[in-house]
């Protein structure tokens, strides 16, 4: 009896259309069988003449694996498989490369829990470089910070390639490509159609044979078109090629909320991506990690989903000047050391929690900020050790708050820190509707400093 | 346009006249190739019959010369990536039969080492990219390839195989625009099967000719016999000449037929029986090539059983490594979801 289904366990022998003595061929119609979905007609894959049937029509519940006919080789002389070990006696037919009473070998054991592997998550020290004596910090925009960081990788090496919507003659949509098609010309510099879903299908292939492509989405919001070449294509294929397929690629774009462009312009994503076993999700506060992370994701073999805030492009950072700037992926950074609650965010809410803090000074509250940096592969312990000091967290996100990367960053704490605790932790997120146009439902929506001062308060049971 | 052959809705052209383009060594090879293909999906049936393999098992048997025709036109290095229909091309890209039964069978001789199964195998070695389960998404991603292709000049050109279900995606029209603005290296394989799992062309595509899909993106097609291999190499080869002279892409829609479900678990109710004895009897891409080879007197009867049972042979051996090959060990749960190694490192 043949599996004709993935979920097949027994079936209905409802007709033969051979009988004993008939000789069959590859491909003939030798029965019907009835599946726990539909009636199905099975093919002989052997030549042979039928010796024996040994499941008469209408025989209801037939396991799967048991014998239900016998045939006989070519030339008269019953004939086995398998092949390599020909028996004297007759195959039964459907299982002619086996001992029919074989189960497949641990196929469907479950095992007992606590006994599979443990993720091997290799956990190098990781830390920002020390800065050399006498380097220049300099003033530098999110925006030209970015720029820069791609225009030393392409320098550096020929196979990085930038590709996106307006991304070379209009010197980028939000002006941060400004320049590099001067300097690397439109073979490396690549203006695509509006054509989100196919120009990341092609940046995963160009990344699977081996070059390593800056696929820039005008926002994030856009890159829902994509989001099958990013997760199935991109991040799912090393494991399914069993390492074979490397997939070197930076998705990069601005990211969350602008200003009153509405629901649909928007979007947070890091939690969308921050879900997904493969690829790796960044997304920076400052221009030293917008630079120093760029350059990291450029460089990572892995495909890296890199977080950008258009509110933060304009803004003015140090950076320091002259040296190779690369920040480890998947290291948070304590920004505002504190004890008397731990603020956890990313990207423009960090700027946001270190507004929060100094007003929380006033009322005597040192409050510590952790600027989560990398969401994917999360760096728990930095937060984790703040909390061990504080006792008091709250997470800050652009994100909607169920199933959010605050939602994570609660688990975990509470997984591995739960004694340590002396108030239950909050979330302060986007409000759970899309985005509304009009200026005070969008203000309303969003997190604020106000409101993470009042959860702040809220933890230390303070009014 | 050039509309190289006639639709292979009807009966082909006298055998034999097509052999003038085709030696008796590449003839045999073809057999051979095709010969291997058709057991080794009929021994995956049998395998997925008696349980060993699981989920979504997608045979190629019917299809045979497309795979083996494309291959015989494309030089080392030129890529193929197609769907989940892939075990032909697979083996044909010169994968280890061992290694395709095993990655099956989900064992850690598998060329996945077993996480990939029947629609997710890759080498990097064979140029060949995947074996793809999403729908449609191989043609984007085969004219990324291509894309690399040109970037780095080396005169590769890249096969994207998908069928005339896939050929409804509008990620495949968003890459031939592309392709055609960048004069990618890409050659479109459509495998019209003429039926999209269980829905038959007419009642899903408007126009059914599906080599003029390229049109209004100014990509030339053509209308090949798929099941004719020797039609599908000469095709394949003009695909190929026009990709290397820098003109860009270029289609090829085989009218093909699939003889067996859509996957294993399809009862096929969508067609008749006669309808596939039909093709079967008349169109058989295999006993096209047997036909061939005894008309111009390359292949006697020994000849050909002799192929077949070295075919059966790699076959039976096949199944046997990937019947006790072992399941991964549990340690590989967690590996390869992240490499620290780059590309070709």
């Amino acid at each position: 009896m043949p599996a004709l289904s993935p979920t097949m366990e027994e079936g209905t022998l409802a007709k033969w259309h051979v009988k004993v003595g008939d000789q069959v061929r590859s491909g003939d119609v030798i029965a019907e069988i009835e599946t726990d979905k539909a009636t199905m007609e099975v093919e002989a894959v052997d030549e042979g003449v039928v010796s024996e049937i040994l499941v008469p029509e209408g025989t209801e519940e037939v396991k799967v694996n048991t014998p239900i006919a016998r045939l006989g080789g070519e030339g008269g002389a019953a004939k086995a498989a398998p092949e390599p070990t020909p028996q004297t006696q007759p195959a039964p037919m459907q299982t002619a490369a086996g001992d029919p009473e074989k189960q497949p070998p641990e196929a469907a054991k479950p095992r007992p829990e606590g006994e599979g592997a443990t993720p091997v998550t290799p956990k190098p020290a990781l830390k920002d470089p020390e800065l050399p004596e006498g380097v220049n910090l300099v003033k530098v925009t999110v925006r030209d910070a970015l720029r820069d960081a791609m225009a030393e990788e392409m320098r550096r090496d020929g196979d990085v390639f930038l590709m996106g919507e307006e991304v070379a003659q209009y010197q980028g949509a939000y002006k941060v490509s400004r320049g590099l098609l001067e300097e690397f010309g439109p073979k490396r510099v690549i203006d695509t159609p509006i054509t989100e879903h196919g120009f990341a299908g092609l940046g995963v292939g160009a990344a699977m044979a081996g070059l390593k492509p800056i696929v820039e989405f005008m926002t994030f919001n856009f890159a829902m078109q994509a989001i099958d070449h990013i997760i199935n294509s991109a991040a799912k294929t090393l494991y399914m090629s069993g390492g074979q397929i490397k997939t070197s690629i930076v998705f990069r774009g601005p990211n969350g909320a602008a200003a009153r462009v509405a629901a649909q312009h928007s979007q947070d994503y890091a939690a969308w991506y921050g879900h997904v076993p493969g690829l790796k999700v960044i997304a920076p506060y400052d221009a030293a990690d917008a630079k120093g992370l760029l350059k990291a994701a450029i460089r990572d073999p892995n495909p890296v989903v890199f977080l950008e805030h258009e509110m933060l492009y304009g803004q003015e950072f140090d950076v320091p000047e002259g040296i190779d700037w690369v920040v480890p992926i998947g290291k948070a950074k304590v920004r505002r050391e504190g004890s008397g609650v731990t603020l956890v965010a990313y990207s423009r809410m960090v700027g946001f929690c270190l507004q929060a803090a100094e007003e929380l000074a006033k009322h005597g509250i040192e409050a510590e900020v952790v600027d989560l940096r990398t969401i994917r592969p999360m760096d728990i312990e930095t937060v984790v050790e703040s909390v061990k000091k504080t006792n008091r967290l709250v997470t800050v996100e652009e994100g909607w708050g169920p199933m959010g990367v605050g939602a994570e960053v609660c688990a975990k704490v509470t997984e591995l820190a739960f004694d340590y605790l002396d108030a239950p932790p909050m979330r302060v997120t986007q409000e759970d509707v899309p985005l509304p146009y009009a200026a005070n439902l969008e203000a309303l929506s969003m997190p604020s400093v106000d409101r993470i001062v009042k959860a702040a308060k809220a933890v230390s049971y303070r009014s | 346009m050039a509309r190289a052959a006639t639709a292979a809705a009807g009966k082909r052209k006298a055998n034999g006249a097509d052999a003038t383009s085709v030696t008796k060594d590449e003839l045999l090879k073809y057999y051979r190739e095709m010969l291997l293909i058709r057991r080794f999906e009929e021994r995956a049936g049998q395998l997925y019959g008696m349980g060993l393999i699981g989920g979504f098992c997608h045979l190629y048997i019917g299809q045979e010369a497309i795979a083996v025709g494309c291959e015989a036109a494309k030089r080392p290095g030129d890529q193929f990536i197609t769907g989940y229909r892939d075990h032909g091309h697979m083996l044909v890209a010169g994968m280890d039969p061992r290694e395709v039964m095993a990655e099956l069978t989900g064992r850690i001789g598998g060329s996945s080492k077993g996480k990939g199964g029947s629609m997710h195998m890759f080498s990097t070695e064979a140029a060949f990219y995947g074996g793809h389960g999403i729908v449609g998404a191989q043609v984007a991603l085969g004219t990324g390839l291509a894309l690399a292709n040109s970037y780095r000049e080396d005169g590769k050109v890249s096969f994207a195989f998908f069928g005339d279900g896939a050929s409804n995606q509008g990620q495949v029209y968003e890459s031939f625009n592309m392709a055609a603005v960048w004069k990618l290296p890409v050659i479109y394989v459509i495998e019209n099967n003429q039926y999209a799992m269980g829905t038959a062309i007419d009642r899903s595509t408007s126009e059914v000719e599906l080599y003029k899909r390229g049109i209004s993106f100014n990509i030339p097609g053509e209308q090949v016999d798929g099941m004719d291999v020797t039609a599908v190499k000469a095709a394949a080869q003009r695909a190929c000449d026009h990709c290397r002279s820098g003109k860009g892409p270029y289609i090829l829609e085989m009218k093909t037929y699939r003889y067996r479900g859509h996957s294993m678990s399809d009862p096929a109710k969508y067609r008749t029986r006669e309808e596939v004895d039909e093709v079967r009897k008349t169109r058989d891409p295999i006993d096209h090539v047997e036909e061939m080879l005894e008309k111009n007197g390359w292949a006697d009867e020994a000849t050909l059983k002799a192929i077949d049972a070295e075919v059966k042979k790699i076959v039976a051996d096949a199944a046997e490594f990937a019947r006790t090959s072992p399941e991964p060990d549990p340690s590989e749960l967690y590996t390869h979801v992240y490499t620290t190694v780059e590309q070709g490192a």
